[in-house]
């Protein structure tokens, strides 16, 4: 009878105790799983960016940022007219996409429960789902279809319509953080409404909004699809040239601004796309090169403002 | 506004009772500019329906319903959107395939186990995968991704699966040399939806009341128990609108697909085959489009995509939405 119940729990003990390691082991396993997908998940960042460096650190020089493209076959030759492209396309688009923004921002922090207020927030996200060729579509069908030709100005109202719900969201997000106290102590000394929001408000949250605009930005400028649907592109773009046949001619400064962007443009990401299709080595080699220089400059955007955003919270916490 | 209508305006003068009256002119122009934002919203919509209208009307439904041997010949006013439809909920399903458990192993990491110290530089390294432009991991993927991984995963998924009854049809025949195929776009989108669907699994597991963790553990359950068994479940419908998110992401994607993706029109419906999406045919052909009835066949192209995309946001921001709400609440009872 003793023997029996001994043989019982022991086997109960030992079944117990092949179920507790059975446990324990199924634990680390699955734990060092998850550390080994985050590593796998980062190979591709790693890979990417230094392949790219290697690649691409080859084929810049001076000339790259300095000169227009030459007939393949040809060695040398630069992308000036994609740098000046982007950089037209990206005062545009924050142009048309920061006023708007930032006053819907205001809007939305202010009456976040009004039916406005919430239908905003729900078209920003929205806004934020639609792909980015859809939004291409648009800024075709807004303005290169009544205007009747590619131009700089559709690129940067597509890449606008791209950034707006960015922008709108860190604003909204900025001026909620801004305290209390602060607007009705504006409010109390006798300032109006629209005085708090632009002089006490608006200089408060101004960093956050900085960020916002930077991310934005970085996002826009590494964006193709809208681009080949409204800037199309253009090898032979050179602001320096426009300004100066205009200044010949005797032109005012508005029509000199008119033709800059009123004509197709190229962007970095553009002429990337075009050159990876060609069958050129040289136009390989200076896709690589582009790739160096726009993932450099998206990169280094990114990391300053979340930099920024860190030391700011961090400020404000201590 | 209750405090500015308490205190009685300041001792007159014209240029202060203006100043006060900014009020008003202030309230009308947030708010119309809000309401233009919601305008623009709406107006995508309408006017990409409304551009397509003829294409609608002349092409039909049969446009947009699955066919076997589909043709799309805009020289012959032939167009039939089947291919896209299909590659473009091919690559993005496989995609999801692959994404979603390394997407959650990488939130896991990041929400329970990961040291402090550790977790701003994770999660900045994972915001980064989700800054680089689509045409850098386009170029990438046609020089290096799809010769060195791509193509040799295509042969042993040829070689295994290929040879699965049910299974054949997705992995039939053998990769192209070039890898260009939809097998290649599927593990580019996977790269790129990672950061999307890791970020929002992360803060739904982070959104976990503290008191369910404790009450698992205080059960004797292990830290992956805990996981699996309490903190997953939880926060099921949050990481399910994570997921759709990703889907979004990965059905708009364009330059990177387009790039690695063949854009050929071809029959077989094999993953490991050349192929083409929604998005992709639009990029090729919408600015040499050779008929006005071609350009409003891509924008009603344009219409699908925009319809699917933002069902998926709105059920998805709805799931996320759910998690986020229930969680003060249930954190008392």
């Amino acid at each position: 009878m003793t023997t029996l119940t001994t043989t019982f729990s022991e086997l109960m003990n030992r079944h117990r105790t092949a179920r507790q390691a059975r446990r324990k082991v199924t634990n680390a396993v699955m734990l060092s799983l998850t550390v080994l997908l985050t590593l796998l998940a980062l190979i591709p960042l790693f890979w990417i960016i230094i392949y790219v460096i290697l690649r691409g650190g080859q084929y810049i020089n001076l000339d790259f940022f300095t000169r227009l493209p030459r007939p393949p076959f040809m060695p040398g030759g630069g992308v000036l007219h994609a740098i000046e492209g982007t950089i037209i396309l990206s005062i545009l688009a924050g142009l048309f996409s920061i006023p708007p923004g930032v006053l819907a921002a205001f809007y939305a922090a202010r009456n976040p429960n009004t039916p406005l207020g919430m239908a905003v927030r729900f078209g920003t996200d929205v806004l934020s789902g639609v792909p980015s060729i859809v939004i291409g579509l648009i800024g075709y069908a807004l303005i290169v279809e009544p205007q009747g030709h590619y131009s700089a100005l559709a690129g940067g109202i597509a890449l606008a319509i791209l950034m707006l719900p960015i922008i709108l969201r860190t604003t909204e997000e900025m001026l909620k953080l801004v305290p209390h106290s602060l607007r009705e102590a504006s409010l109390a000394l006798g300032a109006a409404e629209w005085k708090t929001s632009l002089s006490v408000l608006f200089p408060a949250a101004l960093n956050g909004i900085i960020t916002g605009f930077l991310l934005a930005i970085a996002r826009a400028a590494g964006e193709t699809a809208p681009l080949l649907l409204t800037a199309l592109g253009n090898d032979r773009y050179d602001i320096g040239q426009i300004v100066r046949s205009g200044l010949q001619t005797h032109q005012n400064v508005f029509q000199i601004l008119g033709r800059i962007v009123n004509q197709p443009v190229d962007s970095l990401p553009l002429t990337l796309f075009k050159y990876s299709q060609q069958p050129y080595p040289d136009r390989i080699s200076q896709a690589w090169a582009v790739a160096l220089v726009l993932m450099i400059f998206v990169l280094l955007i990114n990391i300053i403002a979340r930099a920024w955003v860190q030391i700011r919270a961090r400020r404000l916490q201590g | 506004m209750q405090i500015t209508k308490s205190i009685p305006p300041p001792s007159s003068g014209r240029l202060q009772r203006l100043l006060k009256h900014g009020d008003r002119p202030w309230q009308m122009l947030i708010m119309a500019i809000s309401a233009g934002v919601l305008i623009l919203v709406v107006g995508i919509g309408f006017m990409l329906w409304q551009q397509s209208i003829s294409a609608q009307r002349v092409l039909g439904l049969k446009f947009i319903l699955p066919t076997l041997n589909a043709s799309w010949n805009p020289a012959l006013n032939q167009f039939q959107a089947w291919p896209f439809i299909y590659g473009t909920f091919m690559t993005s399903i496989m995609a999801i395939f692959l994404a979603v458990p390394i997407s959650l192993g990488v939130a896991i990491f990041l929400a329970e186990l990961c040291p402090p110290w550790l977790r701003l530089p994770l999660n900045w390294l994972v915001e980064l995968l989700a800054a680089i432009p689509s045409v850098v991991y386009g170029l990438w993927g046609i020089f290096v991704f799809l010769p060195k991984v791509v193509v040799p995963f295509g042969h042993f998924l040829s070689a295994t699966l290929g040879a699965v009854p049910g299974l054949s049809v997705f992995f039939a025949g053998s990769i192209p040399l070039s890898g260009s195929s939809r097998l290649a776009a599927a593990m580019i989108l996977t790269i790129m939806i990672i950061p999307t669907i890791t970020a929002v699994s992360r803060d739904v597991l982070l959104a976990v009341p503290d008191h369910q963790r404790e009450a698992a553990l205080a059960l004797g359950a292990t830290r992956w128990e805990t996981i699996w068994q309490v903190l997953l479940p939880y926060g099921l419908s949050g990481i399910l609108g994570a997921v759709i998110l990703g889907l979004g992401r990965a059905l708009g994607e364009t330059m990177a697909v387009t790039m690695v993706i063949g854009n050929s029109i071809g029959g077989s419906p094999s993953l490991l085959q050349p192929g083409y999406t929604m998005a992709s045919i639009i990029a090729n052909e919408f600015s040499e489009s050779v008929s006005g009835l071609h350009t409003q066949a891509l924008i009603e192209i344009g219409l699908v995509l925009f319809i699917i995309t933002l069902l998926l946001n709105f059920i998805a921001r709805l799931l996320v939405w759910r998690v986020s709400r229930r969680t003060p609440q249930e954190a008392r009872a």
